[in-house]
């Protein structure tokens, strides 16, 4: 733990305005932890080249390892006050928290100084409660497992040789080449966009197989998947089990034709001459083009894309997101692996549906001598570059396009396919008689179906609530698209999104490099995205365990695992060091050397709450993310904004991380309330780290519930969730709450006692 | 002897990604961009779609990884006058403007309370004034202020140095210029928004009341020149009625040839933005094709269920406007055929992107179509990433940011 610590108050900005230094500094050398710090300053320009050294210089002479910098926020200047692995460095939030965010209570003078000096307390306490991690650094394998040998795994596969990585390359089939060997050809993947082109699927097989660094394995299955990332043990069964030892994996299993009773309403299975993209490409690659009612060459094929026939009965939003509240009881009853494909992985696909009926015209005017080509689009789905390509196929006579909404497809006496469409640019209501009519192949990931990793993670062998992107192996983060739940597995392809051979080639690299990295960063014992580089981890006192398994069970990530006694086993490397494990235990059994239960606890009870709170004033303690909140509310302190006086900031690391003890200590300590402002939740969740902020909301009704029974309102904890742009309607909350709440109850019941 | 270290062209979100996704591996990177701040285009924009979510909350990620990594480098106000050299080991000369404003500034914003001089801000694309001493927007990393001395008014310069109580005004700053070597090179410049002045016919740029899709973004954004607030720049009212115009540039052989994937998304997503400030304000949206690509359909069917958007397959051929400055439209129903005039009290254009470089020479010998996206450049030991190469969404960005880190690396660990 740091022990000789180096306090400095800045009074530049502001600060040495609106507060006198003296009382400040008093704060520290005469209070409890004065024999910690050895130094006491304050400076008037703390950034200042001339206060670093002097800090500097201070920390040589006294050997200091810890530096308390009472200044502006930890956001500002950043760079400047580093001074070593050595010395820790915590940062009082003087200027935008205090002083350009203080206002003034008339009936209770002098609150600024009262503020500040808490704020400072609690920033030395705070250090002088953490230590410097030293995380294991375990010896990692690093090979890279690359799952599906198809277009995007020949691709990682390649990448992840070309940077000189062993790879094993498992495929269930027993050739490789995936669904684009059965393509006769794509549409355009390089400039000029203009025709279709071969795949060059051969070529990357010739080029995988013939790569000294690259196993490949066909005919295999996945056994299993054991340990974490830099550690994996995996069994594959190719003509008898094989173990191997991998670094990390690329999932590029790649996708599934979707179910054709979808298809129903557009007639396939009832019209012969019906047929589905898939079906229709493997005739052009067979060489041959032929109606299944009579095996002559058609004369007009008729593509539709609109698919709004076999969707409109499915509602826009599906409720079934919030299905993950289901309590785990019911887990036994429910299938394994609840299956994800629906009729809207049809309109999923629409992008590759429109860009193949495109190129499958062009099929029909390539094979088909005079025959014509319809495309009925409800909105041709080429977005991007791919629009030069639509224009190509608009200059060719023999393809017809038009906007279409298909009402109807039926048969013909004589065979053929009569499609009945409104609001089209050939007429407000049409028939088009053709020879053979072609539907879209819905694109369905294989995780729709199938768990697929057959990970041995205790919270299951799959990724968690993939529900929420429909079967997709996606990370709902826009900015990050290969974070997932399940650290050292990035997937790429068509398991991810229903994606261009192009696009896949490129998602492949993107997630080679995401695997290397992650291997990297668990051979130095530090994590990966959101808090990438951190060296801290939690650590377990087991002794003290009672097996209750909530960290187990909440972890996002699925980092614990139970061992053969039923304790908590912690996969060091598959944790994202967020602390919902920490905030999860009853037992208070798990910490980080720089964050922990004692360290935050002894932080809050460091704010001074005055006995009569007429006279002094109430006191809520706010825990804020330090992600979004707590940016936010420096960025509200910059645009000018104030909130009430009597609120104290406690940054956590995550609302996941919050340890209901920290609020009962606070109200009984007399704390008039708690407020946790934390990210979005729900579907379209903000939170860094998924699901912190939720459960935190799910364990701030229990906690709710313990006050009601102390006969503390419940009203008392409230959670908010607030995105870093909010940064104008943060104070308003903290206002709501002061007086919709502590004006309304009073003082808490605990004060005093 | 071959360089590890990598150049990153553009410090937007694909030039970002793919510097710390190469530096997290261990490799020294320096990002060179053209801007005083990091974050390109996405620090324009108030939400991204389809999550709604603010984009600072993605690049407050990327900029606390940047600040946590010392193998990343950053330079501001910078561009790349030549590169010389080849894979492995290239020279590259940057120029860096001056910022006349020094480390020492502690965002105290005492030199902005000093000046006097006002110029438009290129960040709210002339929606607003700012000083010309000034930060460009809220969340701008790094957090230091710029002074434009160019459009100082005479003693204003030193007016604005006697109000920094830190020092940190160089009045003296000037150009620099310096060397980097490095062994590969990721160019990733971006976009920017199609000139709206060149589409005639819609009054892009002359009509007061028709803006484009950046400046409503600004608009709607909580730390833009309204605080959020939409309205109508002539008379700062709230419109009542708006209309989208898609594919303004877009789509068009004599303007953009080939669709800028974005805009369908984010008309749609703009009218999320009117719903939540004006609940009443009636939308229209004339469009070719609403390009909804993948998953986004939940978005597109969510919006459309929306009971005042009108969502109409249709062009329009021209706008012109009223005495009040309401445009007026001229519209034809692709479905119908029907001709009309519509009046609104507000017009958004759905500009399309255009490569940054576009036009311009640049620096490195590459590959570019005939709309200057780049297309090769890879065996140079040069990789496009993000909208410089085709056009893309964020999410789609930022999975190239990271294929061309993988490129860049590959190609100085194989020498």
């Amino acid at each position: 733990m740091a022990e000789k610590l180096g306090v400095y108050i800045c009074s530049g900005c502001d600060i040495g305005k609106a507060l006198e230094m003296a009382p400040l500094m008093e704060a520290v050398t005469k209070g409890k932890l004065a024999g910690n710090c050895p130094v006491v300053k304050q400076n008037p320009v703390l950034c200042s080249p001339e206060a670093v050294a002097e800090i500097e210089a201070d920390i040589a002479a006294n050997g200091l390892d810890g530096v308390v910098v009472c200044a502006c926020s930890p956001r500002v200047k950043w760079d400047i006050f580093k001074f070593g692995q050595a010395v820790q460095v915590e940062r009082v939030n003087l200027r935008e928290q205090c002083v350009w965010s203080f206002r003034e209570d008339e009936k209770v003078p002098g609150l600024l100084p009262l503020m500040a000096k808490d704020y400072i307390k609690m920033g030395v306490m705070k250090l002088s409660k953490s230590r410097i991690p030293a995380p294991e650094v375990p010896e990692t394998f690093k090979t890279i497992m690359v799952l599906g040998g198809g277009f995007t795994g020949l691709n990682a596969a390649l990448e992840a040789a070309k940077l000189g990585r062993d790879v094993v390359l498992v495929e269930k089939a027993a050739t490789l080449g995936g669904k684009a060997a059965t393509m006769y050809k794509t549409f355009p993947m390089s400039h000029p966009y203009l025709k279709a082109e071969d795949t060059g699927v051969e070529k990357l097989i010739a080029e995988v197989t013939s790569n000294a660094k690259i196993k490949v394995m066909t005919s295999a299955e996945l056994k299993s998947v054991e340990g974490a990332p830099g550690q994996y043990n995996v069994t594959v069964s190719a003509g008898g089990e094989q173990k191997l030892e991998i670094g990390a994996i690329v999932l590029a299993t790649g996708w599934v034709p979707g179910d054709t009773g979808f298809l129903a309403p557009m007639g396939y299975g009832s019209i012969k001459n019906v047929v589905t993209a898939a079906e229709f490409e493997a005739m052009a690659k067979a060489g041959s083009i032929a109606r299944p009612s009579d095996g002559k060459a058609p004369a007009s094929v008729a593509f539709l894309t609109d698919v709004s026939l076999c969707t409109k009965a499915v509602p826009a939003e599906e409720e079934a997101v919030e299905g993950e509240a289901a309590p785990a009881a019911e887990a036994e009853e429910a299938p394994a692996y609840p299956d994800k494909e629906n009729a809207k992985h049809l309109a999923y696909s629409s992008e590759l549906t429109s860009l193949v009926a495109l190129k499958q015209a062009g099929y029909v005017r390539e094979k088909l001598g005079d025959a014509v080509a319809f495309v009925l689009y409800d909105h041709m789905m080429v977005p991007g570059i791919n629009e030069r390509y639509y224009k190509a196929a608009q200059d060719d006579a023999g393809v017809m396009l038009s906007k279409a909404t298909i009402t109807k497809v039926s048969e013909d006496a004589d065979g053929g396919v009569i499609v009945a469409a409104k609001d089209t640019l050939l007429g407000a209501d049409v028939e088009i008689k053709a020879d053979l009519v072609v539907l879209p192949t819905a694109i369905v990931p294989v995780t729709a179906h199938d768990a697929t990793m057959n990970l041995s993670y205790r919270q299951g062998p799959g990724f968690p609530e993939l529900e929420l992107f429909d079967g997709f192996v996606d990370s709902n983060y826009i900015c990050f698209p290969y974070e997932t739940r399940r650290t050292g597995v990035y997937a790429a392809g068509c398991v991810r999104q229903p994606m261009t051979l192009a696009n896949a080639k490129e998602d492949a690299a993107g997630a080679v490099l995401k695997a290397v990295q992650c291997i990297g960063s668990a051979n130095r014992g530090v994590a990966v995205h959101p808090r990438s580089g951190d060296v801290s981890y939690p650590v377990f006192n087991f002794q003290r365990c009672t097996q209750c398994k909530r960290c187990t069970e909440e972890c996002p990530f699925g980092a614990l695992d139970d061992d053969e006694k039923g304790t908590p086993k912690p996969n060091p490397t598959r944790c994202r060091r967020c602390g919902t494990c920490m905030g999860a235990c009853p037992e208070r059994v798990i910490s980080f050397d720089n964050y922990n239960i004692d360290q935050i606890g002894s932080m809050i009870k460091e704010v001074y709450v005055p006995d009569d709170m007429v006279a002094g004033g109430p006191r809520v303690i706010v825990l804020a993310c330090e992600n979004d909140a707590y940016p936010a509310l420096d960025m509200a302190a910059f645009r000018g904004k104030s909130w009430s006086p009597y609120v104290r900031f406690v940054p956590v690391r995550c609302l996941g991380s919050v340890n209901a003890i920290w609020v009962a200590d606070a109200i009984s300590k007399g704390v008039d309330g708690v407020i946790m402002l934390g990210c979005k939740y729900g579907p379209d969740y903000q939170c860094h780290f998924v699901k912190g902020s939720e459960l935190c909301s799910r364990r701030k009704t229990n906690i709710a519930e313990s006050l009601g029974r102390l006969g503390v309102e419940a009203e008392r904890v409230e959670q908010y969730e607030v995105s870093i742009d909010e940064y104008d309607k943060v104070p308003a909350i903290i206002e709501r709450f002061m007086t919709e709440v502590i004006t309304k109850f009073g003082p808490n019941p605990f004060k005093g006692y | 002897m071959s360089n590890n270290s990598i150049l990153v062209v553009g410090g937007g979100f694909a030039g970002i990604t793919a510097a710390l996704e190469a530096a997290e591996v261990g490799h020294e990177v320096y990002i060179v961009e053209t801007n005083p701040y990091l974050g390109g285009r996405v620090a324009q924009l108030n939400q991204y779609f389809p999550k709604l979510c603010p984009p600072s909350c993605g690049l407050e990620i990327q900029f606390q990884r940047i600040k946590n990594n010392p193998k990343v480098k950053f330079f501001t106000m910078s561009e790349v006058v030549s590169v010389t050299g080849g894979p492995g080991a290239f020279d590259v000369k940057i120029k860096e403007r001056p910022r006349f404003v020094n480390a020492n500034c502690t965002m105290c914003g005492e030199c902005e309370k000093a000046a006097t001089t006002t110029v438009k801000s290129e960040f709210e694309f002339g929606l607003a004034e700012r000083k010309v001493a000034y930060s460009t927007h809220l969340f701008a990393f790094p957090q230091r202020y710029v002074v434009d001395a160019a459009a100082c008014a005479p003693g204003e310069l030193d007016k604005i140095k006697d109000a920094c109580p830190y020092n940190a005004i160089e009045t003296a700053d000037a150009e620099k210029t310096f060397d980097l070597s490095v062994g590969s090179i990721v160019w990733a410049t971006g976009w920017k928004p199609y000139d709206m002045a060149k589409l005639d016919n819609l009054g892009g740029g002359k009509l007061a009341n028709v803006v484009s899709n950046m400046q409503f973004e600004r608009l709607a954004a909580p730390n833009g020149p309204t605080n959020g607030k939409i309205e109508r720049p002539s008379d700062g009212k709230a419109p009542k009625r708006i209309a989208f115009v898609q594919c303004a540039g877009s789509r068009d052989e004599n303007h953009l040839n080939y669709c800028s994937y974005i805009c369908c998304m984010a008309s749609l997503k703009h009218v999320t933005y009117i719903r939540e400030k004006l609940p009443e304000a009636q939308v229209v949206v004339y469009y070719i094709d609403l390009r909804t690509p993948g998953r986004y359909d939940n978005f597109m069917q969510k919006v459309a269920a929306d009971d005042k958007l009108t969502l109409v397959k249709g062009k329009v051929a021209k706008i012109v406007e009223c005495e009040c400055k309401s445009p007026i439209l001229t519209v034809e129903d692709a479905v119908t055929g029907i001709k009309g005039e519509e009046r609104f009290d507000m017009v958004v254009l759905a500009t399309g992107m255009q490569p940054s470089c576009a036009g311009s020479k640049l620096p490195v010998e590459l590959p570019v179509d005939d709309d200057g996206f780049i297309i090769g450049g890879a065996e140079k030991g040069v990789f496009a990433a993000g909208c410089a190469k085709l056009p893309l969404d964020v999410m789609k960005t930022a999975q190239t940011g990271t294929g061309a880190a993988l490129k860049a690396i590959q190609n100085v660990v194989g020498r």
